[in-house]
């Protein structure tokens, strides 16, 4: 994968995949620290313990129709390769949520590339649930949650003209980013 | 207005029932991007950017859009399934943005299937 941005989908979709309603994305940025942490939170119907200790191998998968399961190996691999880890935390019925944390600065870490892409392709290709994105930095927080943006429009779906092109509008203030 | 007509009636009946099915939403034309580990490696969400866009030009109601997982098919992705009501579905393959917009204007608006791009029917 070229960008962060695109393990966060492709995770994400796991979760949309799980039955997930509301997926909660965060992307913290510590300077300090030198380290950049990202988290994407389901509440979909969570991994079966038996599931999670092969979870990362990627030569299982709970699918037929191949017979490898790529996505959380690359992800932990990307991770580890830049000075970081991640971890998996699944309540069977509650949720999971994949966290994944580099160096900053690592010189193989993927730059964070076009999340306002892939939270438009996960709002569009997911219109009923709901998606939360906190991107953290020293500049700040800036949040976008699709709820509140339903909210403003009566509740409106996501996929009505008005509300969606309001949502772009929102997304201009996420920039492409290393 | 004068005296109504059956032809009339049919021309009402016909509107009428038109309107509610947009209003249902029912779905003529649905597209799925599939995106898997394997697609999204290879450029869905550019795909899927591609044809949020079009979409967004479009005025017509009853084409859905969607996301599912991986067809199997990992090494001709990203792959697009457009299936339109009556018709077989069609598998493409090998997409990016621009053969998105061709596929969009070309098949699902007009109609006409295109084979340059096409993996498999049905």
């Amino acid at each position: 994968m070229k960008e962060l941005a695109l393990h966060i989908l492709d995770v994400a979709e796991n979760g949309i995949t799980a039955g997930a309603d509301r997926i909660c994305i965060t992307v913290k940025q510590d300077p300090a620290e030198n380290r950049l942490e990202i988290s994407i939170a389901d509440n979909g119907r969570g991994v079966p313990e038996d599931v999670m200790k092969r979870i990362t191998d990627p030569f299982y998968t709970t699918r037929t129709t191949r017979r490898v399961g790529l996505g959380l190996s690359l992800f932990e691999n990307t991770a580890r390769r830049c000075g970081g880890s991640m971890t998996i935390d699944s309540e069977p019925g509650q949720g999971t949520r994949v966290t994944a944390t580099f160096v900053h600065d690592h010189i193989d870490r993927p730059p964070l590339g076009d999340m306002a892409g892939t939270l438009m392709t996960l709002i569009y290709s997911n219109p009923e649930g709901d998606l939360v994105y906190r991107r953290q930095s020293g500049d700040g927080e800036i949040v976008i949650d699709t709820k509140q943006v339903r909210k403003q429009f009566n509740n409106r779906p996501i996929t009505d003209p008005d509300v969606f092109r309001h949502l772009m509008k929102q997304m201009e203030q996420i920039k492409t980013e290393r | 207005m004068g005296k109504m007509t059956i032809d009339d009636l049919k021309k009402i009946k016909e509107q009428t029932s038109e309107e509610t099915s947009l209003r249902h939403g029912a779905a003529n034309v649905k597209i799925t991007v599939h995106m898997g580990t394997c697609g999204i490696a290879a450029g869905a969400r550019e795909v899927m950017n591609a044809l949020m866009a079009e979409m967004g030009q479009t005025e017509r109601q009853d084409i859905r859009v969607m996301a599912s997982a991986c067809l199997g098919m990992c090494s001709s992705e990203p792959n697009v399934t457009v299936a339109v009501e009556g018709e077989e579905p069609i598998v493409y393959q090998h997409m990016d943005a621009n053969k998105m917009r061709q596929v969009f204007r070309r098949h699902v608006l007009e109609g006409e299937v295109q084979t340059d791009f096409a993996l498999a029917r049905g």
